[in-house]
């Protein structure tokens, strides 16, 4: 019953249903066929005795077939389970095909090769850490975008860093690497606005004079030279009283001061004799005076 | 129709009322924000004192206590690409003391193990997707907590056209803005400890992670107080990013049985209930 050449014939000249031409190669998509190529040597169809190897669940098994089988198709296939060890299953190979033709022991030895190397490909795939592909939801990404952006403005960033640094420059944190002079100096002013508070008022005030004395000396000098002037940047100073009486008022003191610019101590008696000295002493009404209240309060 | 000469009444009135009339403060989405019963500012004393004392115990109080000095590991995901690379190695500037590997397929178990194993520790995994990195994952050694970010609009240091080589050597200091929940509290301290706890004032350089919204913007800077010490000027080095928290974690990285002490689900309605509930 080898009808081998008659069935050939008709697979090769005109159709199977296993072959796949393409422009350079007729493949063979018969799943005993040992290479994939359509050729006489090939295929399971025209060669009565024939082996191949195949996988089935990370088990390979050598499948042969001889002319005598061929009588009871569910029967043809003798199979042998290969060992997983490379060489034994090679020399089971060997000795299963012992006086085939060199061909299919061949081309069987290469298949068994390459399934071998793909169950570990395989293995490799599956033991190796599998990462999880997460989708964008594109409305979500799109709204986190904007509020990102809204809360990069509501942040003001820059703002907050410097206030959150001067706070701790403030706080000492930097101690001695900083020497601010104006920084020391209101500090030390501070302590001694406190060590004065702790003290009488009197005294307070008397240091208050001693420490305006000189200062008021340069500025009368100067309203000597320069009264006109004083006169009108009176009248812009105080806008809380009228304008008319500011003016008046400057001109007394212009007469005033030159009467009395000889001694000076006499408006510190005068200073003394009162409670307030800066903030009433009047008649000063000068940009002098509140230049002194701007120096005492720092 | 009418604004402009509702506007311009309004300026009338204004003006004869004169100072008086305190000036309005618009509502901000920070000023309506949803109470956190968690906020520690809020929170009665005997509860502040709680908080205080379950921070003492945590797995970052002996950071706190100076007990150690913080070793990093960045590492990447799997082939990354140039800004990618970039980006770490400019973090490994910023931060002392670490160093950027890349990551050669090994699993985050495996990285965290033998980080273990070499005393790092902190771990840093950044993600990428489409060439840009997109997240972040912090992991405290050795045992938790895990955070893990989202990362967005990171613009490295060429980006910026600054030069990395501005980044000096000196420790950096670190200024943690608005972390005021227990939650964000806890984000802010492991940010916070990836830094050596002693900066070295004098190389003049801020790291500022500022939480606006839940989202934390992290900036870095030089400044420079003036002369006067009342401003501080202030020169970006970059790089620049922003941070969204997706999970926390507790323990080191375990994604299929991890427990996790916060975490986004997904969907808008899960979690997301008001635009006006930040959790940080």
């Amino acid at each position: 019953m080898q009808h081998d050449d008659v069935v050939w014939a008709i697979i090769n000249k005109t159709h199977c249903s296993h072959k796949v031409t393409t422009k350079t190669q007729h493949f063979c998509r018969n799943e005993y066929n040992l290479t994939g190529l359509c050729s006489r040597s090939s295929c399971p169809l025209a060669n009565s005795k024939y082996a191949t190897i195949r996988e089935e669940n990370g088990i390979i098994y050598l499948y042969m077939r001889t002319a005598e089988r061929l009588m009871f198709p569910a029967k043809q296939w003798e199979t042998v389970k290969l060992s997983r060890n490379f060489e034994k299953a090679i020399h089971q190979i060997n000795e299963n095909l012992l006086y085939w033709p060199a061909f299919i022991k061949s081309k069987c030895k290469q298949r068994f090769l390459k399934i071998t190397q793909y169950l570990i490909r395989m293995r490799k795939l599956k033991l190796r850490r599998v990462k999880e592909l997460v989708p964008i939801q594109r409305k979500i990404e799109r709204r986190e975008r904007r509020r990102e952006e809204k809360a990069l403005v509501a942040a003001r960033i820059d703002n907050a860093i410097e206030k959150q640094l001067l706070e701790r420059l403030k706080k000492g944190t930097y101690n001695d690497i900083y020497n601010f002079p104006q920084m020391a100096f209101d500090a030390a002013l501070k302590a001694e606005e406190v060590s004065g508070e702790s003290e009488s008022d009197k005294s307070d005030e008397d240091e208050e004079e001693r420490e305006i004395e000189p200062e008021l000396e340069n500025e009368l000098e100067r309203s000597m030279d320069k009264v006109d002037e004083f006169v009108e940047a009176d009248s812009d100073m105080e806008s809380d009283e009228d304008s008319d009486s500011g003016r008046k008022v400057a001109a007394e003191v212009g007469s005033d001061f030159e009467s009395e610019t000889s001694d000076i101590e006499d408006i510190s008696e005068k200073l003394s004799t009162r409670k307030k000295p800066r903030v009433e002493i009047e008649y000063e009404t000068e940009p002098s005076v509140s230049i002194n209240k701007r120096k005492i309060k720092h | 129709m009418a604004r402009g000469k509702d506007k311009k009444k309004r300026k009338l009135e204004k003006k004869q009322e004169g100072d008086e009339v305190p000036k309005k403060v618009p509502h901000t989405l920070e000023s309506l924000r949803e109470k956190d019963e968690t906020t520690i500012a809020n929170a009665e004393a005997d509860e502040q004192e709680e908080a205080q004392k379950d921070m003492e115990l945590d797995e970052l109080s002996s950071y706190f206590e100076n007990a150690y000095e913080p070793k990093v590991l960045i590492t990447y995901s799997d082939n990354p690409h140039t800004k990618t690379r970039i980006f770490g190695k400019e973090l490994m500037r910023i931060i002392p003391n670490s160093t950027a590997r890349y990551r050669q397929r090994s699993s985050v178990k495996r990285i965290v193990q033998s980080s273990i194993r070499e005393q790092v520790t902190d771990v840093i995994i950044i993600n990428e997707n489409q060439k840009q990195p997109n997240g972040f994952l912090l992991i405290h050694l050795p045992n938790g907590p895990t955070a893990h970010f989202r990362l967005s609009s990171c613009k490295i240091t060429p980006e910026l056209r600054k030069d990395y080589k501005e980044i000096t050597n000196h420790r950096p200091e670190v200024v943690l803005n608005n972390f005021s929940t227990r939650l964000g509290l806890t984000v802010g301290r492991m940010l916070g400890a990836l830094f050596h706890y002693e900066p070295q004032f004098r190389g003049r350089r801020a790291v500022t992670f500022h939480n606006q919204r839940d989202y934390i913007f992290f900036r870095h800077h030089r400044y420079e107080f003036t002369s006067d010490g009342k401003r501080a000027k202030l020169r970006e080095l970059g790089p620049r990013f922003t941070l969204k928290l997706i999970s926390l974690q507790q323990g080191t990285f375990d994604s299929k049985r991890g427990d996790y002490e916060w975490i986004i689900a997904g969907r808008r309605h899960q979690l997301e209930t008001s635009r006006r509930r930040f959790f940080l």
